[in-house]
């Protein structure tokens, strides 16, 4: 059985009943309810199962710290795994599912595998799958373990916005001591920033209820949070705050009803963290079965949901902070045992009886606790509720970088102060009771005025161990299926180290991230190893506090604005004309003209060789280098010389990293004596851009050079092939009768326009370039002319045939990262330069002089194009690749199929036959020259 | 995320900024001179000291070089200055 409603206490709204299936079985609550609160009122105990043992789970918690009572919900038809029941609130027809559990949590058959455990223990898959392989048992075991179930027909949409804010003091946690924060501060005209995790604000207040300054707390809360809005600050509930960051930079995850989600980036001048603590269970044997609960919550569900844990309860505790809880269940109806472990203690409350002195050895029942030993005595009961103690939720603390010390009076880890920029105060700081926190809230807030009062005894506690020597299995971490025995075996195999410990046992590694556990677990092994709990030490905090979803961190910038590419001015017209579009190294550009690719690319490529083709060449770039050290700058950065090119010339040329490998290739014009536009190819222009800067910068004068990136000022449509004199003389340009490798500026219509002849083709080919404005109009001329001479648009994937035709390299596809120029075939000004140029020293290490480098050749196949990164092997070997395919086609103009390959002393193979080797596929080619059209180069003169 | 101070800009988020290269290392020239190994120790041997460190960063945005001295540990910035250039 469950627990049951109270008829009035609760904040939940009796007139509004709200309809929900768990499992399968029909439930109801009411408007105002959480899932936890709603299924503790009203549904069964199991609500889940282990995760490695499947033992049954039942709720134990309050807030995000929950690590049982976690489903996967399904709501207006889209499914949410792994939710936690304590944080979502419940709405009708909400359809919840256990997780890991087949066929539900009541049903589970893996549930056999609890008989197993002695077989089980930490690192029992380590050691036993290892032998047979781990690929092999992998899926199995993925199968039997694991949390909630994808639904991969949902999407959740990229809707959560990113918003930056910044405030003057940000206060984590809206409890008491961080009221009294947020109110001092406020007072004191700063802007305040005050987030919690709940939905309203209040922390314990809301439950424990309490006085402050002889008025109710709510007066109090009230008070500032007006303060707080006056002063322009901000009251942020149902809010994570999940990570800190560096330099004041904080993440926070905002749920807001009927609306999206919202994830905050605030940069903070000063943070107090208010989080306060949460509860540890007690450690005896069968301390996991379900209707075991933190006292604290039972508190909670009873006062804000009028749900109640049970009717025969039995508390176990060694501190004063149950009492309160246990009053308000007496007073609501229940039969109360409270057993302290200390022999001193508060009188008890009234109507319960209470044991001095005596501990909970062991719980009884199968499926849910059905009675309890205490001190060998047997007491039935159908509900335990636990307080080990309180663990101060530091994370924000630790993950912002400091340290932790033991408090012995609150018997937890609480902040060293001042090592790290945040100020933890209240229960999160040891503080535990209304008087400390409003105390060391106030103070920390300001420091100024008098602090709000309240009178409360104080929490006294006596610490609580796990007792290694306790018969049967007692749980540390309940999520992760961690016993006492697992850290025991862990402790003897030499995993003594908390980091260790928490890597062979996964302690700790559950979504509650060890919040219930990593107390307890690094408590026993102190006890184990005979150490005490500061020399053993702690795990390292990381982001997230609580599991975020990824939808939210992941915010808008899902598809196409994940990572926009650039797009082209005249992609419009491109569509007109039928362009289907692909990314290539960042833009968007024409892949082919027409319906069928492989149809398109082979039509574009052949009409490309026998009239002309005409293409979009404005992502190439186009870096001004201005100046009189201009030509100096591009000497010592680039491979090929440029001071000695003439004004109106253009040269060919690499830039390589200082390692002597081949960054980029391009062609650098040069307009006049002090003034030069390298075209770097389109995916390389930030970064040749920064090698320039950098050099600029760095090693020349600034004042005689200036870089400018205009690659996006300009429109460049190319046409190239046998009839482009034609057709440009056609569309009515004036054509300045310049050579091969040659550029002129001139005017078209007053616009200004520029003649660059260049070849990535072989044909000879003209780049027209005018400013991007003018673009459509020099796209109209061009169609018009081309279409009359039979001339078509070619897309990328033609033009990188016609490029592979010829053997011109695509630098990051034919090349990667240990090819240097002279394996390109352009060892020239390596062997001739003597000046001193970026990279240099690289092209002449031992390893740069081998002569058996990977180098450049072509390959002749039968018909059937080689796979690009198909292996070639050794001859006489089937097992050694000498290299590989890097580009690989079927040339129509040539009628047969292509390729480029990089291959140890290729060159040395031409004419030669290789195996090739891909997927257990061989084929048969033959190691050319990679150029294979036109060698001589005629074409390029047209 | 950290914010980090560019001498022409002013103070801007982390991510407009691009590592560049350890600041005060001297490139070996002329190359015919310098051996392999104080060659290979130019282009891999970084200090990556914990603590203070000196490093060259780029904005990207604006394209300014720069020394930064910050802290690896702490990741406090302590201060930032232009390249000299071939002025130094």
């Amino acid at each position: 059985m469950s627990g049951w409603r109270h008829p009035e206490l609760g904040d939940v709204d009796r007139r509004k009943p709200v309809w929900f299936t768990f499992d399968g079985q029909p439930l109801s609550g009411f408007a105002g309810d959480t899932l936890a609160s709603a299924l503790l009122a009203g549904g069964p105990r199991i609500l889940g199962r282990s995760f490695k043992y499947h033992r049954p789970r039942g709720l134990w918690g309050l807030g995000g710290e929950e690590p049982n009572a976690i489903l996967d919900v399904t709501f207006d038809g889209k499914t949410t795994p792994n939710v936690r029941a304590t944080t979502e609130k419940l709405r009708n027809g909400m359809v919840l599912q256990s997780v890991n559990a087949a066929p539900d949590a009541a049903r589970d058959r893996f549930g056999l595998l609890d008989l197993a455990h002695r077989f089980l223990p930490a690192g029992f898959y380590y050691k036993t799958f290892m032998a047979l392989g781990w690929m092999r048992w992998e899926p199995l075991i993925r199968e039997m373990a694991g949390l909630g179930k994808l639904d991969a027909t949902h999407h959740p949409p990229a809707d959560t916005p990113v918003m930056n804010a910044a405030c003057d003091l940000l206060v984590i946690g809206a409890g008491p001591a961080g009221l009294a924060a947020a109110a001092a501060a406020a007072r004191n005209g700063r802007q305040v920033w005050l987030v919690d995790e709940a939905r309203a604000v209040g922390g314990s207040l809301r439950w424990r209820g309490g006085e402050i300054d002889g008025a109710p707390w709510t007066d109090f809360a009230a008070t500032t949070c007006n303060a707080v809005k006056a002063a322009g600050g901000r009251i942020l509930t149902d809010t994570v705050l999940w990570g800190a960051f560096d330099h004041g930079s904080y993440a926070a995850w905002q749920r807001r009803e009927d609306q999206t989600n919202v994830h905050w980036r605030i940069r903070a001048q000063n943070v107090v963290l208010a989080a306060g603590a949460i509860e540890r269970p007690l450690w005896f044997a069968n301390n996991d079965l379900p209707g075991i609960m933190s006292c604290e919550a039972a508190l909670h569900h009873l006062v804000l949901y009028g749900a109640v844990a049970g009717r025969r309860i039995v508390i176990g505790c060694a501190g004063d902070a149950p009492y309160a809880v246990a009053a308000a269940l007496a007073k609501a109806g229940c039969q109360v045992t409270l057993v302290d472990a200390r022999k001193d203690t508060p009188p008890a409350p009234d109507g319960m009886r209470i044991i001095r002195g005596a501990k909970i050895t062991r719980a009884h029942g199968h499926r849910e606790v059905g009675a309890v030993t205490v001190d060998g005595t047997h007491l039935d009961c159908d509900t335990v509720l636990v307080s080990g103690g309180f663990t101060p939720s530091v994370h924000l603390h630790c993950q912002a970088g400091g340290k932790l010390d033991l408090d012995k009076a609150s018997d937890s880890l609480i902040p060293r102060a001042g090592t790290s920029p945040i100020r933890t105060v209240g229960a999160a700081n040891g503080a535990f009771g209304l008087a400390a926190a409003l105390e060391q809230g106030h103070a920390a807030g300001s420091g100024a005025a008098p602090a709000p009062r309240a009178v409360d005894r104080g929490w006294a506690l006596d610490p609580i161990r796990p007792d290694p020597g306790i018969k049967g299995r007692v749980w540390i971490d309940p999520q992760n299926d961690v016993t006492l025995k697992d850290v025991r075996i862990a402790a003897q195999e030499g995993y003594q180290s908390v980091e260790h410990l928490k890597r062979y046992t996964t302690l700790g590694m559950a979504t509650d991230q060890g919040r219930n556990a990593n107390f307890a677990g690094l408590a026993a092994m102190a006890v184990l190893t005979d150490r005490t709990i500061a020399e053993t030490g702690t795990t390292t905090y990381r982001p997230p506090f609580t599991p975020v979803p990824l939808s939210v961190i992941g915010g808008m910038r899902r598809g196409e604005a994940f990572s926009p590419p650039k797009r082209l001015a005249l992609e419009p017209q491109h569509r007109t004309c039928g362009a289907k579009f692909r990314e290539y190294g960042g833009w968007l550009r024409p892949a082919y003209y027409g319906e069928d690719e492989a149809t398109a690319q082979q039509d574009e490529a052949r009409t490309a060789r026998q009239a002309a083709g005409l293409y979009d060449a404005s992502p190439l770039g186009k870096i001004e280098v201005i100046g009189p050290g201009a030509a100096e700058l591009l000497d010592f950065c680039g491979y090929v010389r440029m001071s000695t090119l003439k004004p109106g010339r253009a040269r060919y040329g690499f830039m390589l990293s200082e390692a002597g490998i081949v960054h980029d290739d391009g062609v650098v014009l040069r307009l006049a004596e002090d003034r030069f536009i390298v075209s770097a190819s389109s995916s390389h222009v930030g970064s040749v851009r920064l090698i320039l800067e950098e050099a600029r910068q760095d090693r020349f004068d600034p004042s005689r050079v200036f870089l400018h990136d205009v690659t996006a000022h300009w429109a460049t449509l190319t046409v190239s092939g046998p009839l482009a004199r034609a057709i440009l003389a056609d569309a009515g340009f004036s054509v300045p009768d310049i050579p091969h490798m040659s550029v002129a500026e001139t005017r078209w219509k007053d616009i200004p326009f520029r003649i660059a002849r260049v070849s990535f083709t072989g044909d000879a080919s003209w780049e027209l370039s005018v400013p991007a404005r003018y673009g459509g109009e020099l796209h109209a001329v061009l169609d018009a002319a081309g279409t009359a001479h039979g001339a078509r648009w070619i897309g990328l994937e033609a033009l990188m045939l016609l490029r592979a035709e010829k053997g011109y390299v695509l630098i990051g596809k034919d090349t990667d990262g240990v090819t240097m120029p002279h394996d390109l075939g352009w060892g020239g000004p390596r062997a001739s330069r003597q000046d001193e140029y970026f990279g240099r020293r690289s092209l002449f290490t031992p390893e740069a002089n081998r002569n058996d480098r990977r180098q450049l050749v072509g390959l002749q196949s039968t018909n059937v194009p080689l796979p690009t990164g198909a292996h070639i092997l050794a001859p006489g070997d089937t097992r050694r690749s000498l290299g590989f395919v890097t580009s690989s086609y079927y040339s129509p103009t040539l009628d047969r199929a292509i390729a480029l390959a990089m291959i140890n002393g290729g060159r040395s193979l031409v004419g030669q036959d290789v195996t090739v080797f891909n997927l257990g596929e061989t084929y048969l080619a033959r190691v050319t020259d990679a150029c294979a059209y036109d060698p001589k180069g005629e074409r390029l003169h047209g | 995320m950290q914010i980090f101070p560019c001498p022409f800009c002013g103070p801007r988020d982390e991510t407009e900024f691009l590592f560049a290269a350890e600041a005060g290392k001297t490139r070996p020239e002329p190359a015919p001179d310098v051996s392999d190994a104080v060659w290979a120790d130019y282009l891999y041997g970084n200090d990556a000291p914990k603590g203070t460190a000196r490093e060259v960063w780029v904005h990207l945005t604006c394209g300014e070089f720069f020394v930064m001295t910050r802290d690896t540990t702490t990741r406090e910035v302590k201060s930032c200055a232009a390249l000299p250039g071939k002025a130094s």
